[in-house]
């Protein structure tokens, strides 16, 4: 007698055909694009959670200004206006270089992305004026825990989008070394998730950081 | 050039580390000279250090995980016995070495023994158990691992290099603030957790990944072992709840570092705050711990019963919902913080109301034990020693639940023997069980049952004697983490757990005599068909060990329980075997990414702990340039060719039949 | 041929941030929408933030609802996030992912307010000290 087992354990749930014609109830692993796509995914809920920590703090913190300035005082909405058009063009003209990698051209692909990584660097220069010129007041992040989870939070953003900017450059590199391989278009569809999420969490911050806090 | 550190950052003056940390760099650096002399090191870096391979990263992990339940538990054996002589007297540990003990045992044995294990159980078992060949980012499992390495090695250069933490294993502001923690111990923590930290994220996205998106042919999510169902659970909440870890810490770092006010006393910082968002991470933590450990007794005991598990439905119903309710409890380590009774009454609700899934799942368990043909082999008696001491810590858990109950009971003894019994009922001897249970698949040969046995009744007799003096002894007032004490009525209890630890210590030595006894024999122990106890589950299907692919051809499952439904046909309608047409199989390539970012974060770690700042750009740019290097490479896959997969599949078959015939079971 | 080829083509989900639509032109056009309603939005933000017209203490509700509606249009034009059968998993993860995060930001709100309610304030305490 055979060990038939292992029959069924290669890939024959019914060898003599017992059951007739069965439904396959699901496929088999699922492609690399889709598996790549929402382990992404995953990872960007995950520091959504963290940016919700920032959030939090800064909002058990945001009375605390020990003596200091509020943020009425210090906030300059018009830079802010600003920041966010960059940003929000930003995620427009990433939209256009998905686009671009979907029909394969190189050139509007490149083209798209450069818009954007200068819409970025645009977009962190305000952002890195807008804090020089807070220290120089004295309204730099150890003057109060209101400054601090202020700076924290918004920096944390700027932080992001600067380790943004660094995988925009290697990904116009990589698309042109390399064109528009299967490896590499994962990687743009979980870049172009990134930046369109920090787009996201930008908008909750000028809402709740800087409209809300001019309010005050 | 060096930033703070210098030669004093050496405990010359401290004769326990100094001789300890002396005796375990010579045994390191004689282990490292006796494998590049005798020549492993190709073979290690080939095999082992640059392998993205389920298999190995988990058995890596495990390994991980027992050398610092070592490190861990020598810890405790320095602890229990201080505190057994300590009465009038100031023992043998200095408050400042004893404080850096406690801490050290806390953080080493939650973050480098408890998840390592699990994590490394879960790696070896999910992909095999769901039919696929590896997790869903095998480089990423690489890093991952290396990552947590990292933190482990970091925590323990602590010991030879300066100092450690002396605030607890989780720092609590204002203690843990510059101002009353100038030295570098809490920078050590922080920054090994902060790096082990990215580890277990990534482990828990790839988890995720892998149960929600890679299953073989027909196996529908509610066909999964369950114990793919609770690494779906745990991995969620890791992915959920260390990025408060990771912001948290980030926060005291930055108070630390750069000045900030999140909890400092002065300019508005909020201490309480801390404790706030560490428990809303640290609550979800243990569960993460627990919950595999459950899905492991699942599998154990409906194997061992030979029935299949009962209520997988509500199993699955309940882990989930512990999942989501385990977020919803952690004030409830902070009862006395000074929350209002509406606030603390709502979360003593919850964590009440927690315990209801939990006690689904063991009322499941014992149902699957009814009425099922019990064997009593050691992943067995694993199980039913958790189940019953699980309960008891469950009972005084449900206990200090109750707010004013928890105000006279918190931060006493009553509260470590709590958390301990759940933690080691639970989670070690889960780990335990699995470990021996799955122990020949990993490696192709069984653990010896008798020393294994010798080793469960010394671990569960030791603990009992260790900790439940403990509860006594908290109701008699004792607080935690006293370095000496004056109460006559409290010496009894605490000399008898410390006899309670010594028994726990030969328990361990059994284990290792366990494992240096099965490597001796290991030829009488060989496991020849894949299946040594008769499993249910689809890892049992492949060889022990698996190979490289772990299936030649992933299997078409149309039901739970999916190898012993092919093994039921088999033995019921005894077809001939046809072999099947073989494939060639795409496995991905090894890599040395893992092991040298994890390198450079050690470099950058260390440097941000000393504040050598040159230190810190050039392993930042080492660590970027590390994975640029990883995105170029061309090849990222190697193909097996059909007759080469069709060569190991034979050989596997022709020893697994053979086996078979011997003990007449065809 | 790897047995892993044969899975890929009859698949039932699609990937975050992927749309099923291929021509440009559409996909071109979803951009320009969501773009459009998103600059829509954040002028209304920033109009309702600083001008008198409207009743003030509506103010704080009407940003935290136009913040809502753009990380909606977000999700829709920029991600392709929808509601249809193969975007479940997707849309799952994401309301686990907001299910801990109004948790913990709303848990830490409730807490931190209630113990700072019962607690001295700081400065109060500092001056006990001395």
């Amino acid at each position: 007698m055979a060990d038939t087992t292992l029959a069924f354990a290669h890939g024959d749930a019914d060898p003599l055909r017992l059951a007739g014609e069965s439904v396959v109830a699901h496929d088999g692993p699922a492609p690399k694009r889709i598996v790549t796509g929402y382990g992404f995914w995953i990872f960007l809920l995950s520091d959504i959670v963290m940016f919700s920590c920032f959030f939090a703090s800064y909002a058990v913190l945001v009375g605390q200004t020990a003596g200091g300035p509020r943020g009425s005082q210090l906030f300059d909405l018009k830079n802010v206006a600003v920041e966010t058009g960059c940003l929000l063009l930003s995620s427009f003209t990433c939209g256009l270089a998905s686009i671009a990698a979907g029909v394969r051209s190189q050139r509007w692909f490149q083209a798209a992305m450069a818009v954007t990584c200068v819409l970025g660097l645009a977009f962190l220069a305000l952002e890195g004026r807008e804090f020089s010129g807070l220290v120089a007041r004295g309204a730099g992040p150890t003057r109060s825990a209101f400054l601090s989870s202020f700076f924290a939070l918004v920096g944390c953003h700027g932080i992001h989008v600067s380790a943004g900017i660094l995988w925009l450059l290697t990904m116009m590199a990589q698309v042109f070394a390399k064109g528009f391989r299967a490896d590499v278009l994962r990687r743009l569809l979980c870049f172009a998730l990134f930046w369109h999420a920090l787009d996201i969490i930008w908008v909750a911050l000028f809402s709740v950081v800087y409209l809300l806090g001019s309010a005050v | 050039m060096f930033g703070k550190l210098s030669w004093a950052a050496i405990p010359f003056d401290q004769p326990i580390p100094l001789v300890t940390g002396a005796v375990v760099v010579l045994a390191l650096l004689a282990i490292l000279a006796w494998v590049v002399i005798a020549g492993h090191l190709p073979y290690l870096w080939r095999e082992w250090i640059t392998s993205v391979d389920h298999k190995k990263i988990g058995i890596m992990y495990t390994l991980l995980a027992m050398v610092m339940l070592l490190r861990g538990f020598s810890d405790a054996i320095m602890m229990r016995s201080q505190q057994a002589i300590a009465f009038h007297s100031q023992g043998y540990l200095p408050p400042e070495h004893y404080n850096q003990i406690f801490s050290a045992h806390g953080t080493i044995m939650i973050f480098f023994v408890a998840m390592p294990f699990v994590i490394g159980l879960m790696n070896l078992v999910v992909p095999l158990q769901l039919g696929v060949r590896d997790v869903a980012f095998p480089t990423l499992n690489s890093v991952g691992f290396w990552l947590t390495a990292t933190g482990a090695l970091l925590v323990n250069v602590s010991l030879v290099v300066g100092e450690f933490a002396r605030t607890g294993w989780l720092p609590y502001p204002p203690l843990s603030e510059l101002t009353y923690s100038p030295g570098v111990g809490v920078d050590y923590y922080l920054w090994s957790l902060e790096i082990s930290g990215v580890g277990t994220l990534v482990a828990g996205i790839n988890l995720v990944t892998t149960v929600l998106k890679l299953h073989t042919r027909g196996m529908t999510y509610m066909r999964m072992p369950m114990f793919c169902w609770t690494t779906l659970a745990s991995s969620l909440t890791i992915v959920a709840a260390f990025p408060i870890l990771t912001a948290t810490l980030a926060m005291l770092i930055l108070d630390r570092y750069f000045g900030f006010h999140f909890f400092t006393n002065e300019a508005g910082g909020n201490v309480m705050m801390f404790m706030n968002l560490i428990w809303a991470w640290g609550h979800p933590e243990v569960y993460i711990l627990v919950l595999p450990a459950f899905g492991i007794f699942s599998e154990v005991v409906s194997t061992f019963s030979g029935k299949p598990l009962f209520g997988y439905r509500s199993m699955v119903l309940a882990t989930m919902a512990i999942c989501i309710i385990s977020f919803t409890v952690w004030l409830h380590h902070f009862f006395t913080m000074g929350a209002g009774p509406d606030v603390n009454a709502i979360f003593g609700i919850a964590s009440m109301i927690i315990a209801v899934p939990t006690g689904v799942k063991i009322y499941n368990w014992l149902f699957t034990m009814y009425g099922g043909r019990v064997r009593f082999a050691t992943p067995m008696i694993w199980s039913i020693g958790f189940m019953v001491t699980f309960i008891i810590g469950g009972l005084t858990g449900v206990l200090v639940a109750v707010p004013p109950a928890d105000f006279l009971l918190h931060n006493s003894l009553f509260q470590v023997a709590h958390f301990h019994n759940v933690i080691i009922g639970g989670v070690l001897f889960g780990a335990f069980a699995g470990y021996t249970y799955w122990f020949p698949k990993a490696f192709g040969f069984r653990l010896h049952e008798g020393l294994g046995k010798f080793a469960f009744w010394f671990w569960l007799v030791g603990f009992y004697v260790a900790f439940m003096p403990l509860y006594a002894v908290g109701f008699l007032g004792m607080t935690r983490r006293m370095q000496h004490y004056d109460v006559a009525e409290w010496r009894p209890w605490l000399i008898v757990a410390g006899g309670g630890a010594v028994l726990i210590l030969i328990g361990i030595i059994f284990q290792i005599m366990q494992l240096v006894v099965s490597i001796r024999h290991r030829e009488e122990l060989r496991d020849r068909t894949g299946d040594p106890w008769d499993g249910r589950s689809l890892e049992w299907a492949t060889a022990s060990p698996p190979p490289a692919f772990n299936f030649a051809i992933m299997p078409d499952v149309s039901g739970g329980d999916a190898y012993w439904a092919m093994k039921q046909r088999a033995r019921q309608q005894g077809l001939p075997y046809n072999e099947p047409t073989y494939r060639d199989v795409e496995m991905p390539r090894n890599s040395p990414t893992g092991f040298m970012s994890a390198f450079f974060a050690t470099v950058m770690g260390f440097a941000l702990i000393w504040h050598i700042w040159w230190m810190v750009a050039a392993g930042f740019v080492g660590a970027f340039a590390t994975f640029v290097a990883f995105a170029w490479r061309d090849h990222d896959e190697y193909v097996i060719p059909a007759a080469e997969v069709a060569r190991i599949d034979r050989a596997n078959l022709q020893q697994r039949r053979a086996a078979l015939s011997l003990a007449g079971s065809l | 041929m790897s047995d892993q080829v044969q899975e890929m083509n009859n698949h039932l989900d699609v990937a975050p941030g992927d749309e099923d639509e291929a021509r440009v032109g559409p996909r071109l056009l979803g951009y320009v929408v969501g773009l459009g309603l998103a600059i829509l939005l954040t002028a209304t933000s920033f109009f309702v933030a600083g001008t008198d017209l409207v009743w003030q203490p509506s103010i704080p509700v009407a940003i935290i609802v136009l913040a809502i509606a753009q990380m909606g249009v977000h999700l829709v034009f920029f991600l392709h996030i929808t509601t249809g059968p193969d975007n479940t998993n997707n849309v799952l993860a994401l309301g686990f992912g907001l299910l801990i995060v109004f948790l913990v930001i709303g848990g830490s709100l409730w807490i931190m307010a209630n113990l700072n309610h019962n607690m001295l304030p700081m400065d109060q305490l500092m001056q006990m000290q001395r």
